[in-house]
C-alpha cells in the first residue's frame, strides 16, 4: 500500500511497491494522459512532476512516490490552460500528439524553475523529450513563447 | 495504387439509407403537422450521402475513414467538405469511423488523404448544398433557382433558412445517385471560403491536455493484461516448451499461452497473460522459453545485402518498369564516359512513440479489437482467418494513433491480442514492450542499388540505370497491389518508386528487385516515404556525382535534364506541367537558399529534389541543406534545411507546413541519426540506448515555402523525408569533398572519406 497525493487529491495504491508509477497512474488511477514509450527514461513521454520536478514516471518504483504530491497532464491546470498549454495550442504543436503530455510537463517544470530560460537551455531541457513526429521546432518556439507568458510579458 | 475506386457497396448503403431517411422524414412530417413553428429539436439528422449529416442543431457530422496519426487529417477532409457545402466551421464535428465495409478501402497512408479525400468530400459536400438549396427554397416559398448558401444558411434575397430549421422542419428525403453526385459542378476557386485559409485542427486541445484516446488507453471491464514475448525471428518461430515454475511465484501473473494462429501472422508469440502489464512483464522475465530453430535464425545484414549484390548482378532476376525506352545496353556500349557506383541504406526502425498494442474480446458473437491502426482493411482478412470467423464478425475500433509512419499499415500486432483473448475466453489488453516493438517491426529493408550513367562526348546524358534490391513489403503483405512492369511481372512500387524520375535521361532503365532473403528473415514495411525514401537517397546523390564528374553545376545539371518533354511533360489532372514544376522548386529552393554565394571554411550547400511518392501523384519538392562538417572527427553539422514545395492547392496551411517540418527531420533523422542491422535473424538496436533518432538539440533552422498553386492538391506527409538525406550527402562533398554512399551517414563515415 502506497499513499501519495495525485493531482491534489490523497490516493492509496494497492500496486505491488517496485510497479513503475506510470503504471499506477494510467492503469489503477485511470489517468491515461500520460504515456508510455520507452520504459527506460530515455524519451520521456511518462513525464510527471513530483514535489513539482519533471521525473520519469516509468522509472520510478511506486514506493518512492509514498506521502509525495504526485501531479499528471490531467492536474496540471484545472481547465487546461496553463501557459504552456496555451502556448502549444496556439502554436498547433502536437501532431500524433502522444508525446506532448510529457513534453509539457517537461517544459512547464523547467519554466518554473527557470523563467528567463536561454535558447540553449531550452535545448538542453528539452532534449530528453524524444518527439516522433519531430515538432521540434514549434516545440522551441512554444516554451519560449509560454516563458514570456509567464513573466507576464 | 490508383485512387480510391467508388465502393460498391457503398452505394448500396446509400440506397439504403435513403430510404431509412426518407421513411424517417415522413414521421417528422407529421409530427411537424402538430409542432410548433421552430420544428422539432428531436428531428432526426439528415444524411445526404453517407459522408456526413446535418442535425437538428444544425452540426454537421463529417465522416472520416483516415486515422489521426498526427496529420490532422479529420480537420482537412470536413474543410474540403464543409467548404463545398457552405456550412459555418464551427458547427462542423469530425467522426473517425470504426471499420464497417460500406466505407470501402480504409488505409491512410502513401501521402494519399487529402488528394484522394478530395473528389469524394467536395462532391459530397455539393450533395448536400444542393439538398439544403431545395428543401431551403421550398420552406421559403421560393424558387430554387434564387438561393445561394453561406455560413449554413440558404438565403434568397432578404429570406434565409438555417440548415438546422430546414432539418427541423424534416422531411428531407433527397438523395443521390453516385451518377447525380458526380455531375454535381464544384465551387470555383475564387469562391472558397476554408480551403487554403487558417485554421485550429480540432484534435490539437484535447492532445495538450491528457484527454486524446490512443490506443493504449482502451480499457473494457473485466480485461486482463498481455505481454507478448516476440520469438528470435519474425517467420518460422515454433515454441517447444514453455518453463513457469519463478513466474508463478509473481503476484498478479495468471498463466502464459502459446497462440496457434492459422493466419501464420504471429508465428511464434507466446503470451503473457497478468492481472496488470507489470505483473505480465516481470512473470515473462522469469519465463524459459525454447523454440525449435528457423532458417534466418544467423541472417546478419550483410548476408542481406550480399544477397542484393548477387540478385542485382543476375540479369535474370527482377522487374524493369515501364519508362518508355528501356533498352540502355547499346546506349552505354557507344557512350563516351559512364559513370557507376553502389549506394546502400541500412534497416530502419519505426519506432513510433506508442509501442504497438490492441485490446481484443467477444462480445455477443462478435469480435471487438480496439487499437489505433492505419489499413483497416489489411488486416481485417488476417483477424478473420486467425479468429476462424467471417470478416463480418469483427470490427475494428478507432483511436488516435500514436505515431503511424507506416508501421500501423501493417496490423499484424492485433491479431496477438485477438488471439490470445481466444485462448484465454477474457478481454486481453496487449501491449509490447519496447523491446519487444522492434523486434517484431516491420521495418524497412536494407538496400542495395546500383547506379550508372552514360554521356556522349559533350558530356550530354544519353542513358541511365537504377537497379534497386530490398525486401518488398507489398509482395509479402498484399501482392494484388503489385502492377505490372515490362513483360506483365509484377513489382512492388513502394520498393522502387522514386527513381522512375522526372529528368530526361534518354534510355532510361529502372530495375526492381525483390530481395528473397530480406522477406524471408523480416516483414519488410512501408516506412514513411516508402521507395523513395531510400530510391532517392541513390538517386540525387548520383545526380551530383553526375554534375561534378562533367564540371557543372549540380543545380544547373539537374535544371538542364528537367525538360518536361515527352512522358515528361506531364498530365492532367495530376501532373499539369509536368518537370516544369519541378525545375521550379529547384531554382527557387536555390535561391532562397544563397547558392553560389561564398561560405564559411568547410561549410557546404548541397541540393536534391523529388516528385516526392508516385509519379501519378508527384508532389515536387527541393530541398537545400547547409553543413558543417568537423574535419577532425568528421561530425556533421545540419544548420539549415531549405525546402521549397509544390503540392498544388494547400487546403490547411498549417497542416501543411507542419508535415513538411515533421517529414524534412526525418529525412534528416534517417539520413544521420537513426539505422540498425539484422544481428542473428533480427534487428540489433532495441531500445533507445542504440536507436537514436533526431532530438530537439540537433535539430536546425527550417525555411520551408509552398508554391502558391490552383493544381489538384497533392500529398505532403512524406515528400519532403525524401529529399534531405541526399541534400545533406551533397552538401556534405561540397563541404570537404567527401562523397558518402550510405545511409545512415556516421562521423567515423565522413572522416574516412576525406581525402
Amino acid at each position: 500500500m502506497t499513499t501519495f497525493k495525485l493531482n491534489g487529491k490523497q490516493v492509496t495504491s494497492t500496486a505491488e511497491p517496485d510497479t513503475p508509477l506510470l503504471w499506477v497512474i494510467r492503469d489503477e488511477q485511470g489517468l491515461t494522459g500520460t504515456k508510455f514509450g520507452c520504459g527506460i527514461a530515455m524519451c520521456g513521454a511518462c513525464t510527471v512532476h513530483v514535489g513539482g520536478k519533471a521525473q520519469r514516471s516509468c522509472v520510478m518504483p511506486v514506493s518512492a512516490a509514498e506521502g509525495l504530491d504526485i501531479v499528471t497532464i490531467e492536474g496540471l491546470d484545472p481547465k487546461g490552460e496553463h501557459p504552456v498549454q496555451k502556448a502549444w495550442q496556439d502554436l498547433q504543436v502536437p501532431q500524433c500528439g502522444y508525446c506532448q503530455s510529457g513534453q509539457i510537463m517537461q517544459a512547464a517544470a523547467v519554466l518554473k524553475d527557470n523563467p528567463d530560460i536561454s535558447d540553449a537551455d531550452i535545448d538542453a531541457q528539452m532534449t530528453g523529450n524524444l518527439c516522433r513526429c519531430m515538432t521540434y521546432t514549434r516545440i522551441r518556439a512554444a516554451v519560449r513563447q509560454a516563458a514570456t507568458a509567464m513573466k507576464g510579458g | 495504387m490508383t485512387r480510391l475506386s467508388k465502393s460498391e457497396s457503398g452505394s448500396l448503403a446509400l440506397s439504403r439509407r435513403g430510404f431509412l431517411v426518407a421513411a424517417a422524414g415522413t414521421g417528422v412530417a407529421f409530427s411537424f403537422l402538430t409542432a410548433c413553428e421552430t420544428g422539432d429539436p428531436n428531428a432526426p439528422a439528415y444524411e445526404p450521402t453517407q459522408w456526413f449529416s446535418i442535425d437538428a442543431n444544425g452540426l454537421v457530422t463529417v465522416n472520416i475513414i483516415r486515422a489521426e496519426m498526427g496529420q490532422h487529417v479529420g480537420t482537412s477532409v470536413a474543410r474540403i467538405l464543409a467548404d463545398e457545402l457552405d456550412a459555418k466551421w464551427e458547427d462542423v464535428r469530425i467522426n473517425h469511423v470504426d471499420s464497417d465495409p460500406k466505407w470501402g478501402l480504409m488505409v491512410t497512408g502513401g501521402s494519399w488523404s487529402v488528394w484522394q479525400s478530395y473528389p469524394l468530400y467536395s462532391k459530397a459536400g455539393a450533395a448536400g448544398r444542393a439538398a439544403m438549396i431545395e428543401a431551403g427554397a421550398k420552406a421559403l416559398g421560393v424558387e430554387a433557382a434564387s438561393c445561394s448558401v453561406a455560413n449554413s444558411e440558404v438565403v434568397s434575397g432578404d429570406k434565409k433558412i438555417s440548415f438546422k430549421d430546414i432539418v427541423r422542419k424534416g422531411g428531407l428525403t433527397k438523395t443521390f445517385t453516385q451518377e447525380e453526385i458526380d455531375a454535381l459542378p464544384i465551387k470555383p476557386v475564387d469562391q472558397r471560403k476554408l480551403i487554403g485559409k487558417p485554421v485550429m485542427s480540432q484534435d490539437i486541445v484535447e492532445k495538450t491536455t491528457g484527454a486524446a484516446k490512443f490506443g493504449i488507453d482502451a480499457t473494457v471491464e473485466g480485461m486482463v493484461y498481455g505481454y507478448p514475448i516476440i520469438p528470435p525471428t519474425r517467420n518460422g518461430g515454433q515454441v517447444n516448451y514453455v518453463m513457469d515454475p519463478a513466474a508463478k511465484e509473481i503476484k498478479g501473473y495468471l498463466e502464459t499461452v502459446v497462440l496457434k494462429d492459422p493466419s501464420n501472422t504471429v508465428p511464434g508469440w507466446a503470451v503473457v497473460i497478468g492481472e496488470t502489464w507489470w505483473a505480465a512483464k516481470k512473470a515473462a522475465e522469469a519465463i524459459t522459453l525454447e523454440y525449435q530453430p528457423t532458417d534466418t535464425m544467423e541472417v546478419s545484414e550483410k548476408d542481406i545485402q550480399d544477397h542484393g549484390r548477387k540478385l542485382i548482378n543476375d540479369a535474370s532476376k527482377g522487374v524493369v518498369l515501364a519508362t518508355g525506352n528501356t533498352n540502355t545496353a547499346p546506349v552505354f556500349r557507344s557512350a563516351k564516359s559512364t559513370l557507376d557506383a553502389e549506394y546502400t541504406t541500412a534497416t530502419a526502425l519505426h519506432f513510433p512513440m506508442e509501442p504497438m498494442n490492441a485490446l481484443a474480446f467477444e462480445k455477443d458473437g462478435k469480435w471487438e479489437i480496439h487499437t489505433g491502426n492505419q489499413w483497416q482493411s489489411l488486416v481485417l482478412p488476417w483477424l478473420a482467418t486467425a479468429l476462424e470467423v467471417p470478416e463480418t464478425s469483427i470490427v475494428m475500433k478507432t483511436y488516435r494513433l500514436g505515431g503511424g509512419f507506416g508501421r500501423r499499415l501493417n496490423g499484424d500486432y492485433a491479431v496477438g491480442a485477438a488471439l490470445a483473448s481466444k485462448a484465454i475466453g477474457k478481454p486481453v489488453k496487449m501491449v509490447l514492450s519496447r523491446e519487444a516493438d522492434s523486434k517484431f517491426d516491420s521495418v524497412r529493408s536494407p538496400s542495395v542499388q546500383k547506379m550508372r550513367m552514360a554521356f556522349d562526348k559533350d558530356n550530354n546524358v544519353i542513358g541511365m540505370e537504377q537497379h534497386v534490391a530490398c525486401g518488398w513489403p507489398t509482395q509479402v503483405m498484399i501482392p494484388a497491389f503489385m502492377p505490372p512492369g515490362e513483360g506483365g511481372a509484377p513489382y512492388d512500387p513502394f520498393a522502387i518508386s522514386g527513381a522512375d524520375h522526372w529528368y530526361s535521361v534518354g534510355a532510361h532503365k529502372v530495375r526492381a528487385v525483390s530481395n528473397d532473403l530480406a522477406n524471408a528473415t523480416f516483414r519488410p514495411g512501408w516506412l514513411r516515404s516508402v521507395g523513395p525514401g531510400f530510391t532517392n537517397w541513390a538517386l540525387e546523390s548520383f545526380m551530383d556525382e553526375a554534375a561534378h564528374k562533367v564540371k557543372a553545376d549540380p543545380v544547373q545539371f539537374r535544371l538542364n535534364l528537367l525538360r518536361a518533354e515527352g512522358a515528361n511533360a506531364g498530365a492532367a489532372p495530376n501532373s499539369v506541367g509536368g518537370a516544369s514544376r519541378q525545375a521550379n522548386v529547384v531554382k527557387l529552393a536555390a535561391e532562397k537558399a544563397g547558392w553560389g554565394q561564398p561560405l564559411p571554411a568547410d561549410t557546404g550547400l548541397g541540393l536534391a529534389t523529388s516528385f516526392g511518392q508516385e509519379r501519378n501523384m508527384p508532389t515536387w519538392v527541393a530541398c537545400v541543406a547547409r553543413v558543417n562538417v568537423d574535419r577532425a572527427t568528421g561530425r556533421v553539422k545540419v544548420e539549415k534545411l531549405t525546402l521549397v514545395a509544390d503540392a498544388g492547392t494547400i487546403v490547411d496551411p498549417d497542416g501543411a507546413l507542419a508535415q513538411m517540418q515533421g517529414a524534412s527531420l526525418w529525412g534528416l533523422s534517417l539520413a544521420l541519426h537513426e539505422g540498425t542491422e539484422f544481428e542473428n535473424g533480427n534487428v540489433k538496436a532495441l531500445n533507445l540506448g542504440a536507436y537514436t533518432p533526431l532530438r530537439l538539440s540537433d535539430t536546425p533552422e527550417l525555411d520551408i515555402s509552398f508554391v502558391e498553386s490552383v493544381e489538384v492538391p497533392v500529398g505532403l506527409g512524406e515528400p519532403a523525408t525524401t529529399v534531405v538525406g541526399p541534400a545533406i550527402g551533397n552538401a556534405i562533398y561540397n563541404a570537404v569533398g567527401a562523397r558518402l554512399r550510405h545511409i545512415p551517414i556516421t562521423a567515423a563515415a565522413v572522416k574516412a572519406a576525406i581525402r
